[in-house]
């Protein structure tokens, strides 16, 4: 398809932006002016919105196709957020009225407050922020709460513990916040290897960072020991909520344990993903860790009135302009307040269950490596397939063209030629037993016909594109 | 309550024997029962309209009747109807980060669009695919001048948002990587003092146009005498001014970032706003964030693809750019729409009518209030003689967000008020707004 520039026609005008004076350009100092005037393109609206109507119409979507992205947590993000968050009395608020006067934004601040003391008791955590943008920004932000928790006791610590089957962000934030990574390996049952773990533990780690259900799909049966083990050493745990979808009013972070915990609140409280954001993080904290939460930070006087705190001097600052992404915030509590208590619990039964049925399913066709019943999501692998040199990658395209979204593929990086398949607790048993079908019928035909597989998609607007060539031959302009 | 399930109960019943466990406790089985939830206390839900009534009766007690004066850096510029449209297809908000390129070409092209726009805005080559906000993308900013040049020490301009600088001394605090900020003249950059700092242990200089007070400048001297001692030039910038206004490329920035806000995305409350971030090319490998390149696919067509993914921290974990695996693809979708529909001339009266409605009302308070000197775009500071938080305070009661006061962030400064003008002002409100601040004082 042509790109907006190539639609371009010289004294097309769009949107009227008001009149100005063209002589009032003068008035600015002629070394502060734009030389070069912007190349943007000279479109009417009905080009721009013709245009990007029909690039929608090229994306896979969770509303258009099933979308079993493993780890994701792809489920229907319900109209209702979706109507709170353009509610006007939100999107026109200014984020320094609140600076100004804080009664002038106090509805604001109450869905900051209700939301985090939702997320407490949901976690058993004892405050949260609101502020980081995403999961890699939540971890990052507990991993500097981890750093000042240990300045403040005068801990000189240098390693963060991962266990070698978590989101590759868990060491990336670990080394942006300056530390050093250890890398723990799974047993054979998908847990962190315990003995392993114990021997690396030392008292210059400053903390363990563990997804549960873990990457596999698992839960971490050992978790108790685990805690035990980080405390002796005084590190601090680290929980990415990730996967807490398969978890809620199931078991607590707070009560296993856990210092620190990051929400996903687009994967678990079904706020759309965007095509890659706007997301966000939320981290909650347990006693220990909270006078370090960054500010502002939103309270409740007795009154019921809402407040920002005033500075405090043990915080770590900011790592963000203001409240987070509040609008995303807006969605994630009209989930939860329309659910409730049973509704939570709900979710994570049909979502473990939809997982655990899809995995029975398939095992007669496809290769499991951790046979035991799932949580939220199955890994399969393509070791079967391969023999007729078919691989994950060729599985994934050929459900393109039945359709599908494909699953994840090579992640987690333990499990060679990984499929990583999480359905979400809102697809119903139709939908699940059209995939399985499919997915039989591509096992099949990777039998019969390899190259067929091999050589999919061929129903989408493009085939497979070259991406050597576009890391080779960088070109990441239209012009 | 509302539900999103749609299981009926003799399909769990079907489904749990499939499962082979005889009920949903079975599923749990692997969660020590003494790890059971100490409490779960969470109220029992409610239909979608209780829900979104309940909002509506939160949202009705902020405050946004006022007539907004207030910029800071989040501003109150007009957001055409067809952005809204376009960015609520769920075509664009309900698909993921495109990792399979052959079921996203839309969101891939559309950012490419993105990418392209921001490079030829700012007057650099290159551009990502967004990030989080305008401060955490400056941060991103001095991490890639410290990969590249391995110097550790870096100089910002106190004229720099307050809010981005102490998002940057945040994700510092426990590296070692030194932030030398230096104070303003009043409400000037202190040349001098910038430029007698550089030298070959200085990894990057930042500056800001307009300052966080509004002050435009070129700052093409200062980043010639960096260049001079290696040190990487980066600009923070406020993207409605590109109209106007000389772009970072011109100034011989090596780096531009800014808040996106301006372009199409609602104040709400503070996000999700957009982070961008333009460079020249020779920092695209120390590039954070996602990026967007242009290939062909098996049958030789045009497409689009996640490119120098070799970078990012699903393949490389700890020695990845940065942690960063997302962009705020839909905010980048919003400014993309934005730009085109304004296109080529809109843009640029839009940028100019913001700057002479500022021009209005600084004539409009002139005689009422000291306007501070110096070029501005479309806000500008006076200094009121009297508490400028007490005076917001008066100005909010008679339906005025009047602007910021700049002992916020900078302790002393208690009298001055910064005030910004957007194209969205009428000379009546703008009328009004004078004549209260003249009562007011």
């Amino acid at each position: 398809m042509e790109n907006i520039f190539e639609k371009s026609v010289t004294g097309r005008h769009g949107v009227d932006a008001g009149t100005p004076d063209e002589k009032s350009v003068n008035k600015i100092p002629a070394n502060l002016r734009r030389v070069k005037d912007s190349p943007l393109p000279e479109l009417s609206e009905l080009d721009v919105v013709r245009h990007y109507t029909r690039l929608s119409k090229l994306n896979f979507s969770v509303d258009s196709e099933f979308y079993p992205l493993g780890s994701c947590t792809m489920k229907y993000n319900p109209k209702a957020n979706e109507a709170a968050a353009v509610i006007p009395g939100f999107t026109g608020l200014h984020p320094y009225m609140a600076m100004i006067d804080d009664t002038a934004a106090q509805g604001a601040l109450e869905v900051i407050y209700n939301i985090s003391s939702l997320l407490c008791e949901i976690t058993g955590m004892k405050k949260f922020t609101t502020q980081p943008y995403a999961g890699a920004h939540g971890e990052l932000t507990g991993i500097l709460l981890t750093a000042a928790y240990h300045r403040k006791k005068g801990n000189k610590k240098k390693y963060i513990v991962v266990p070698e089957s978590a989101h590759g962000t868990n060491p990336a934030s670990a080394a942006v916040a300056g530390y050093s990574v250890i890398t723990v390996p799974v047993d054979a049952e998908g847990g962190m290897d315990v003995d392993i773990f114990r021997e690396k533990m030392n008292d210059e780690v400053a903390g363990v960072m563990m997804t549960m259900p873990s990457t596999l799909g698992v839960f971490e049966k050992k978790i108790k020991q685990i805690v035990e083990i980080a405390r002796k050493h005084d590190a601090v745990m680290y929980y990415d909520g990730a996967n807490l979808n398969a978890i809620l009013g199931k078991v607590r972070p707070g009560d296993m344990g856990f210092d620190i915990v990051h929400i996903n609140l687009h994967k678990t409280f079904s706020t759309p993903h965007g095509g890659g954001g706007p997301g966000s993080g939320m981290v909650g904290v347990s006693e220990r860790i909270a006078q370090f939460l960054p500010q502002p930070y939103v309270d409740k006087n007795t009154s019921g009135k809402f407040f920002i705190s005033p500075d405090n001097k043990d915080s770590i600052g900011k790592v963000a302009s203001f409240f987070g992404n509040f609008g995303v915030l807006l969605k994630a509590y009209t989930y939860i307040i329309m659910l409730g208590k049973e509704g939570l619990i709900d979710v994570s039964e049909m979502a473990v269950l939809n997982a655990n049925y899809i995995m029975v399913k398939l095992k007669p066709f496809y290769d499991l490596p951790y046979d035991r019943i799932c949580m939220h999501e199955c890994v399969f692998t393509a070791k079967k397939q391969i023999k007729n040199g078919v691989h994950a990658l060729d599985i994934a395209k050929a459900l393109i063209d039945r359709g599908y979204h494909p699953p994840t593929i090579y992640f987690p990086l333990v499990v060679e030629e990984a499929i990583m398949i999480e359905p979400t607790e809102t697809e119903s048993k139709q939908e699940l037993d059209m995939f399985i079908e499919a997915m039989k019928e591509i096992a099949m035909t990777a039998q019969s016909d390899p190259e067929k597989i091999k050589n999919s998609p061929s129903t989408t607007r493009i085939s497979r594109p070259d991406e050597t060539k576009a890391a080779r031959e960088l070109k990441l302009t239209c012009f | 309550m509302a539900r999103f399930t749609p299981h009926t109960a003799a399909e769990v019943k079907e489904m749990l024997a499939v499962a082979g466990v005889s009920s949903i406790d079975g599923l749990f089985g692997d969660i020590p029962a003494d790890l059971k939830p100490r409490s779960f206390n969470i109220p029992a839900g409610m239909t979608e309209y209780g829900a979104l009534s309940a909002l509506n009766s939160m949202a009705a007690k902020n405050n946004t009747s006022a007539t907004l004066f207030m910029g800071g850096g989040y501003y109150d510029h007009f957001i055409p109807a067809a952005v809204d449209a376009i960015s609520s297809r769920a075509e664009f908000y309900t698909a993921y980060t495109p990792y399979q390129p052959e079921a996203s070409q839309g969101t891939l092209q559309a950012i490419f669009e993105y990418q392209t726009m921001i490079a030829k805005l700012t007057g650099l080559e290159v551009s990502n695919a967004s990030l989080y906000d305008g401060g955490t993308a400056l941060y991103e900013a001095i991490a890639m001048a410290i990969r590249t040049n391995n110097r550790s020490k870096v100089i910002i301009d106190k004229g720099v948002n307050p809010i981005y600088r102490q998002i940057v001394k945040t994700y510092v605090a426990n590296q070692e990587i030194e932030i030398i900020e230096i104070d303003l003249n009043d409400i000037y950059t202190d040349r001098e003092k910038i430029m007698s700092m550089f030298d070959e242990s200085i990894s990057a200089i930042v500056m800001q146009t307009p300052n966080y007070f509004g002050i435009a400048d070129d700052f093409s001297d200062i980043f010639k005498a960096a260049q001079e001692k290696g040190i990487t030039k980066i600009a923070v910038f406020y993207p409605m001014s590109l109209g106007i206004l000389k772009t970072p490329g011109e100034m011989d920035a090596d780096i531009a970032v800014a808040d996106g806000q301006s372009m199409g995305l609602p104040l709400s409350f503070g996000g999700p706003y957009l982070g961008v971030m333009a460079a020249s090319k020779g920092y695209v490998r120390k590039m954070p964030g996602r990026i967007v390149g242009e290939t062909v696919d098996r049958n030789g067509n045009k497409c689009y693809v996640l490119t120098l993914q070799a970078r990012e921290q699903h393949i490389r974990r700890e020695k990845a750019t940065s942690n960063i695996c997302s962009n705020q693809a839909l905010c980048a979708l919003r400014a993309v729409v934005y730009l085109a529909l304004l296109g080529k001339e809109g843009f640029r009266k839009a940028s100019l009518v913001n700057f002479e409605n500022a021009e209005y009302l600084k004539t409009k308070l002139k005689g009422i209030v000291e306007i501070k000197e110096g070029a501005t775009f479309n806000e500008f500071t006076v200094n009121l003689k009297s508490d400028a938080v007490l005076f917001a305070k008066k100005m909010l009661a008679k339906g005025f967000a009047a602007g910021i006061p700049a002992s916020l962030y900078y302790p002393g400064k208690n009298n001055y008020l910064m005030i910004a003008v957007t194209e969205k002002r009428t000379v009546k409100e703008m009328d009004d707004f004078a004549a209260a601040f003249k009562s007011a004082l």
